[in-house]
Parts: structure tokens; C-alpha cells; sequence
């Protein structure tokens, strides 16, 4: 299957296979106008699979979420169909508004306006927390 | 400014600093008795309460302070959809410092972060009770010396049991501890406790769900009630709720220095027999949370420059 490359845009590379759909909403990719092209299973000789996204617009990607849903991903922002910079990707201390605490008794349930904060609190292994009820958040 | 949310807010050195605080007020009340004076302490409680909420204004009484106070959500402005944050921002104007007791874990937080004097946090829903590890804690050191070397069991609910994890938490930080974990499968530690408290600092604990094979090695029975409010489902309840009942019978198994704490209210988790044992602290516990209290009001008014 072929997926023109871009002359200007962002692609978000070797994400692991089965992971774009949760960067696509979390990213909330829907929302552009600009073609967004979602490949899944891609061969890759280090990852075996991969998952691709193309974005056929140099556009803020919020690199939190991605450090947040799949830290060994990559960021390539392309202009003029050359690579100009590659995004460096962590794990993110805090997630600001990116994921829901899902605890009914969690006061985030009923603030107004209170924003959803998660912490890093196990780096090894990927947990994050509710800052307010220290709920585990799932990927 | 700081604020009381969770008892790993307080270093074990500030902790310590907070039991030599209150057992001297217990021998020198009278060097207290103004120590407040003109401030004010407000109690906000939006979940019932007989004993947190009376501890605190007791305490500040004690002190020479006063207290303003809001007693059911019902009675205040929550009731018609205030916001946690609002309720803070407004009470701070009036107060020197705010206890707050809320069914929302993280209300206490929320509090925290709009208030402009310290929040100690009275109970969060099922998530924090800083005050009551520090009545726990005072109790233990007054009965026991000390932590070092003691095998303690947590018995009942201890996956909803608030006062369970941060009794963990902080006798996990003083080391030299062993757990015993007694409650029904349903009722178990949540793994996050065992793994991030337990298991992280390498402290030995067992799991069962047998009180009486438990009892005779313990120096201390902590014993907790199966909460009603915790369980969307009132079958699960009623089927876990008398699951362990403290008897004298049982009591006959355990050493005769053993420490029987609960952080009440009871409903029939430990028999009105057991009381009149000498090893029955947990009316003890509940006026060592006053002194800790008031140790705790001191230490966050001095500074915040209060007083």
C-alpha cells in the first residue's frame, strides 16, 4: 500500500503498532482539515510493525501526548519534502486536560471547570496518577 | 503557604516534631491556652462527622481560638452547586486556617490550591485522613515506645479504608515493620499500596483472611469498619459487613500487650465487651487525635506567620 509522501507536515513515526488510533483522538487529529493519512502494521525491521501518521500541514503537535501514549515514537516535521527537525520525545512529568480521571468519586467528577492533572509516578513502569485521587490512568 | 492533604506532606521528622508537640501539651495544657488566641479555625464538613470534626474544634478551643463552622453540605452553599473551589477562596477571607471533610477524593486539593491560609484535609472520600494517621501514630508511640520491630494487622476493609493507607504509608517510612493483612478477598489491599508502599520499600507483610490464626502474633490489631458508603452496591455490603468481630473470646489468643485500635465509629466490628479490656485503645486514639490536632493547628499557623 503506497501514502504519498508530504512536501510540508508532520510525521509521527515508529509508533507502535496498534497505537494510532489513541494518538488520532488524543491528538484530536479529526478536528484538522488537512489531509491525515492513519497507516497500521507497517513492516519495520526494527519494530517488526509499526503504525504511521502523516499530516499534510506543519502543524503544534503536542508532544506530551505523545510522550504520554508512546514514549519511542517519533516526530518529523517535514518542509519543502525535507526533514528540518526531529521532535524529541519524553514521558511527560504532568498531563494537563489530555486524559479523563474515570473515578466517579474523584472530585474531577463534579468541579466545574477543574482541569484533569495526571502525574508520572512510575517512569519504569509508564503509571500515571490522579493528582487528586490518585486513580491509575489507562493507556 | 503550606496545606495537610496527605500524611507524606509531613516529613517523619516533622512528624516526630508533632508527637513531642503533643505530649507536651498533654503534661503543660495551660502553656497552650492562649496560644490562639483572636484566630479563628473553620470546619468545613460536607460528610458527616461526630469525632474529626468536634477533635478539631475542640483543639482549637484549647487553644484559645474560635471556630466557624459549616456542618452538612446541606447548610452551605455547596448544596446549591458551589464549587470546592469557590468555598475555599470565600472561607480563607474569614479564617486563619480551614479543617475540610468532603465525600470527593481530591476536594481536599482543590481546597488547597484556591485557599490563601492552610487546609488541613479531614477525610477526602476514600482517599486521605492525614489527622487520623497522626492520632494513630501518637497512640501507637504512647502505647508501644516506639515502631521498631512491631508486627501490625490492618483487619476488615482494607481496599476502601482510607485510614489503612496512610497508616501504611507512614509507618512504612519509619521502617522496622511488619503487616499482617486481614480482610475477605473482595476487601483486599489495592495493589498500588502493595506495590508502591510495600513492596517498594522492601517491607515483609502476609495476606489472609483469618483474624483468629492472625491474632497471636501481634502487637497491634487495627480494626476498621466495612463502610456502607463506599459501595455502589448495598447487597456486596451487607455480605462483607460482618465478616470479622472483635470478641473477648478472640481476644484470648492474643499477647497480653497487644493493642486494639479502631478509628471508629464502629457499628459491630469489635463487641462492646472488648472495651473494658485493657488492650482496647481506640477511645484512646480518639483523644490523642485532639493533641495531635492542636500540635498540627500550631505547627501550620506558625508557618504561615499566624501566630
Amino acid at each position: 500500500m503506497n501514502v504519498d509522501s508530504i512536501t510540508n507536515g508532520v510525521v509521527i513515526d515508529h509508533i507502535t503498532a496498534g497505537k494510532s488510533m489513541r494518538l488520532y483522538k488524543l491528538l484530536h487529529l479529526g478536528d484538522l482539515d488537512c489531509p491525515v493519512a492513519m497507516i497500521k502494521n507497517v513492516n519495520s525491521r526494527r519494530m517488526g510493525k509499526k503504525d504511521i501518521i502523516k499530516i499534510d500541514a506543519v502543524i503544534d503537535i503536542d508532544l506530551d501526548v505523545i510522550g504520554y501514549v508512546d514514549p519511542l515514537a517519533t516526530v518529523n516535521i517535514i518542509r519543502g519534502g525535507v526533514l528540518v527537525e526531529k521532535k524529541s520525545i519524553e514521558m511527560p512529568e504532568l498531563l494537563v486536560d489530555v486524559i479523563k480521571c474515570k473515578n466517579p468519586r474523584c472530585i474531577t467528577s463534579n468541579e466545574q471547570e477543574l482541569k484533569h492533572v495526571f502525574k508520572l509516578t512510575d517512569r519504569e513502569n509508564k503509571v500515571y496518577r490522579c493528582v487528586y485521587c490518585e486513580t491509575k490512568a489507562g493507556i | 503557604m503550606r496545606s495537610i492533604i496527605d500524611i507524606t506532606d509531613l516529613s517523619i521528622t516533622e512528624i516526630d516534631a508533632l508527637m513531642a508537640t503533643a505530649s507536651d501539651i498533654i503534661t503543660h495544657p495551660d502553656d497552650y491556652a492562649d496560644s490562639c488566641r483572636r484566630k479563628k479555625l473553620a470546619t468545613l464538613f460536607f460528610e458527616p462527622s461526630t469525632r474529626t470534626r468536634l477533635s478539631f474544634e475542640a483543639a482549637m478551643y484549647e487553644l484559645g481560638g474560635n471556630v466557624i463552622s459549616v456542618a452538612g453540605g446541606d447548610n452551605s452553599s455547596a448544596a446549591k452547586g458551589e464549587s470546592v473551589a469557590d468555598t475555599a477562596r470565600t472561607v480563607s477571607t474569614y479564617a486563619d486556617i480551614i479543617a475540610m471533610r468532603h465525600p470527593k477524593e481530591g476536594a481536599a486539593l482543590v481546597a488547597a490550591q484556591k485557599s490563601t491560609v492552610p487546609v488541613i484535609n479531614a477525610g477526602d472520600g476514600g482517599h486521605c485522613h492525614p489527622t487520623q494517621t497522626l492520632a494513630d501514630l501518637l497512640t501507637i508511640k504512647r502505647e508501644k515506645g516506639s515502631f521498631e520491630g512491631l508486627t501490625v494487622g490492618l483487619c476488615g476493609d482494607l481496599k476502601f479504608g482510607r485510614t489503612v493507607h496512610s497508616l501504611i504509608n507512614a509507618l512504612t517510612r519509619y521502617g522496622g515493620i511488619r503487616f499482617v493483612l486481614i480482610s475477605p478477598e473482595e476487601l483486599k489491599l489495592p495493589g498500588y499500596v502493595k506495590n508502591d508502599v510495600l513492596k517498594k520499600n522492601g517491607i515483609p507483610y502476609e495476606q489472609t483472611t483469618d483474624l483468629a490464626a492472625a491474632m497471636p502474633s501481634l502487637d497491634i490489631l487495627y480494626m476498621t469498619r466495612v463502610q456502607r458508603e463506599r459501595f455502589f452496591n448495598e447487597e456486596d455490603y451487607l455480605r462483607l459487613k460482618d465478616t470479622y468481630i472483635l470478641t473477648p473470646d478472640k481476644m484470648r489468643s492474643a499477647k497480653p500487650d497487644m493493642c486494639v485500635m479502631h478509628p471508629l465509629p464502629r457499628v459491630n466490628e469489635i463487641s462492646v465487651a472488648v472495651d473494658d479490656d485493657p488492650r482496647a485503645c481506640y477511645f484512646k486514639q480518639v483523644e490523642n487525635g485532639k493533641y495531635m490536632r492542636m500540635a498540627l493547628i500550631l505547627m501550620l499557623l506558625k508557618e504561615a506567620g499566624r501566630i
